[in-house]
């Protein structure tokens, strides 16, 4: 939050994250970002206490990347499952089970259809934590203190820094019409 | 939001700002903050716990020293020490095993069946029935590893790469169902935890000290409730509920292989599949009614869970009932018109001729002729009456696994019938099991919200907050 300690002579002002926008309803943010993607701005984030579809879709995110992986993950853990059981009980050690062939592939389906929603879910829940970039304990969109009520009442909307046409003044302005109870400049 | 007038006949309850749920599933005046000021004061200490939370603490550590004491004497002097023998070898262990599982499905069927079929209702009561499922799931799971002998040498049960040269037998049914009961544990705590991570987030902002902050804080992994984030975690929540239908009732039916894959009559049956799956929903609902009505009574959490979803579990419970009953009827008929003497008589022996008899009219008269009960209104809409109605469902559920546990009893040949009793050490197991369930689960209800903050806040009309449901439906992209 401070100016780094190596240079006493820097600035006092600190780098900042973004500009931080506090709304009262659901409705709100959403009617706010559309406005914001509508004037150019791209690198933003809403913040919500509950999923709002609209939201992620305004943001340019229609489509999350979680099916991919779990179909993915799914079929691997189902093509390994399905092998392994052919494997260990057809070739490596045979084992003749009242006169059946060691191909018997429909006594394989329990074990391979269970592995297949093992790995699945394993695979979506790791692909979640990992596209989201969690656990991920600072962030700097904690440094604003009213920002503790995004998982309790409020809705928030933060314009990066990082955004080309991001200005702090002119984007305070511009959080400005789109009637928000507070706007925050969020530290990095 | 259109404003409603006063329609206070309908809910002589409401007060405050808001007009009444349309469907009676919120009996309060809640917004998005007294909805997580509820359900979080009871975790973060704002309200202490009960009285009547002591009690029942108390009482499943009891019952858990219990079961330290039986598995402690079992570990010393071996399964001798319960009733099995050949011809009833599994006795209490699988009967408790089956009917431990049983209950597990109803949390999994809840959070992840109803949501596919957009019940709003499931959002009250997911949380905690997911936490059921584990803790029944915990149960169920102790018993085959006890009944082992030698349990510490469980992870034979897996293809464990090994200098063995030997591998499992993956052509048997008991090897599948340690795959699908494992499977079915790791889905639902994956499950379980997804959904408690935005909820870890509203305790750790929430906190009024340094130690529920911290601990919260990495529980909830810095959530942050981004738009981008929540798009992921829907999706998924979807998938996995779209991946865990299916996988309830691939867990029961595989339970059900270990006996009909078998060609002992009356076990050997294509209509055990089902079977098993209706009654595991059957005993699972009643195990929700049972986990609710203390929540209302003692937590005052009657608001959330309302009459509408009492009635709606005993609806449930009314149906799979019925489904359940067909199949006792099924299997009666059936081994009458197969013409197979071995079928009809094992019938005969356990319904009139057998010892054990009563155990199949006990079951009868618990599991189908008191639910019928549940027809009457009055009974739906009275927790006590519907609390006990459950109680004699759990006693039927367990009778319907003994019945068929204790068929072995008297099969093909008369020169192999014996006899089976359960021991006092059996007894002891079976109460104990109950206390770990007790215990676990009231440590739940202390340390983790009981139910979803989250779902909660979304599921509020639009005029307090919410969106008026539960969206994933429409927003899992």
């Amino acid at each position: 939050m401070t100016a780094p300690a190596h240079d006493p002579y820097a600035p006092s002002t600190p780098a900042v994250y973004g500009l931080m926008a506090e709304y009262e309803t659901a409705d709100a943010l959403i009617s706010a970002t559309r406005q914001a993607r509508q004037a150019g701005y791209s690198h933003m984030d809403g913040y919500s206490p509950y999923p709002i579809g609209e939201v992620a879709d305004e943001l340019g995110f229609p489509r999350s990347e979680i099916g991919a992986i779990m179909f993915v993950g799914g079929l691997c853990g189902a093509t390994f499952g399905f092998l392994v059981q052919y494997y260990l009980n057809g070739i490596d050690y045979p084992l003749n089970i009242g006169g059946k062939p060691y191909f018997s592939w429909p006594m394989f389906a329990v074990i391979t259809w269970e592995l297949l929603v093992l790995t699945a879910s394993v695979s979506g829940v790791l692909g979640l934590f990992a596209l989201s970039g969690l656990p991920q304990f600072y962030h700097p969109v904690f440094n604003v203190p009213q920002f503790e009520r995004a998982s309790q009442d409020r809705f928030f909307l933060v314009i990066e820094a990082t955004d080309p046409q991001f200005d702090l003044t002119q984007t305070r302005t511009f959080l400005a019409t789109t009637s928000p109870l507070s706007i925050e400049e969020v530290p990095e | 939001m259109a404003t409603v007038t006063e329609t206070t006949s309908e809910s002589p309850s409401h007060v405050g700002p808001y007009p009444p749920h349309p469907e009676g599933l919120l009996a309060g005046p809640h917004n998005l903050t007294s909805l997580g000021d509820k359900i979080a004061n009871v975790v973060i200490g704002e309200q202490p716990p009960p009285n009547a939370w002591w009690a029942f603490f108390l009482l499943g550590m009891t019952l858990l020293g219990g079961l330290g004491v039986a598995v402690a004497y079992l570990f010393y002097a071996g399964v001798g020490i319960w009733g099995i023998n050949v011809p009833v070898a599994w006795g209490f262990a699988i009967v408790n095993f089956v009917w431990w599982i049983g209950i597990g499905h109803a949390g999994t069927l809840i959070s992840a069946i109803l949501l596919l079929l957009h019940q709003k209702w499931r959002t009250s009561i997911n949380r905690f029935a997911e936490a059921m499922t584990i803790f029944a799931v915990s149960c169920a799971g102790l018993f085959p590893l006890i009944h082992m002998g030698r349990p510490w040498l469980f992870y034979w049960l897996y293809p464990v790469p090994v200098n063995f040269a030997m591998w499992p037998q993956f052509r048997s049914p008991l090897t599948w169902d340690v795959f699908a009961v494992t499977t079915y544990f790791s889905v639902s705590l994956m499950f379980w935890y997804v959904g408690l991570v935005p909820d870890c987030a509203v305790l750790r902002d929430k906190a009024k000290n340094m130690w529920q902050k911290v601990i919260y804080g990495i529980l909830a992994l810095g959530w942050r409730g981004s738009a981008l984030h929540w798009r992921r975690y829907e999706k998924l929540y979807l998938l996995l509920a779209g991946l865990g239908t299916p996988l309830v009732f691939s867990v029961h039916t595989v339970v059900s292989f270990d006996f009909a894959v078998s060609i002992v009559p009356l076990w050997h049956a294509t209509i055990f599949p089902p079977f098993f799956v209706s009654g595991a929903i059957f005993s699972g609902f009643a195990m929700v009614i049972w986990l609710a009505v203390p929540l209302r009574q003692f937590y005052g959490m009657g608001d959330l869970i309302t009459d509408k979803h009492m009635e709606l579990c005993g609806k449930v419970m009314l149906g799979t009932g019925l489904m359940v009953s067909y199949g006792y009827f099924c299997e009666l008929w059936m081994a009458f018109y197969s013409h197979s003497i071995y079928e009809w008589d094992t019938t005969l022996q356990r319904v009139w001729l057998g010892p054990y008899w009563w155990s199949y009219w006990a079951l009868i008269t618990t599991n189908t002729i008191i639910p019928q009960l549940l027809w009457i209104r009055k009974l739906r809409t009275n927790e006590w009456a519907l609390f006990a109605i459950a109680g004699s469902v759990h006693i039927g559920m367990w009778f319907e696994r003994y019945v068929i546990v204790v068929t072995l009893s008297r099969d093909h040949l008369p020169s192999s019938w014996g006899r089976y009793a359960p021991t006092e050490w059996d007894w002891l197991t079976l109460a104990g099991s109950l206390g770990l369930f007790i215990t676990l689960f009231t440590l739940f209800i202390r340390f983790l919200p009981m139910i979803s903050i989250t779902e909660m806040r979304e599921f509020l009309p639009h005029g307090q907050g919410g969106r008026d449901g539960h969206a994933v439906m429409e927003n899992a992209k």
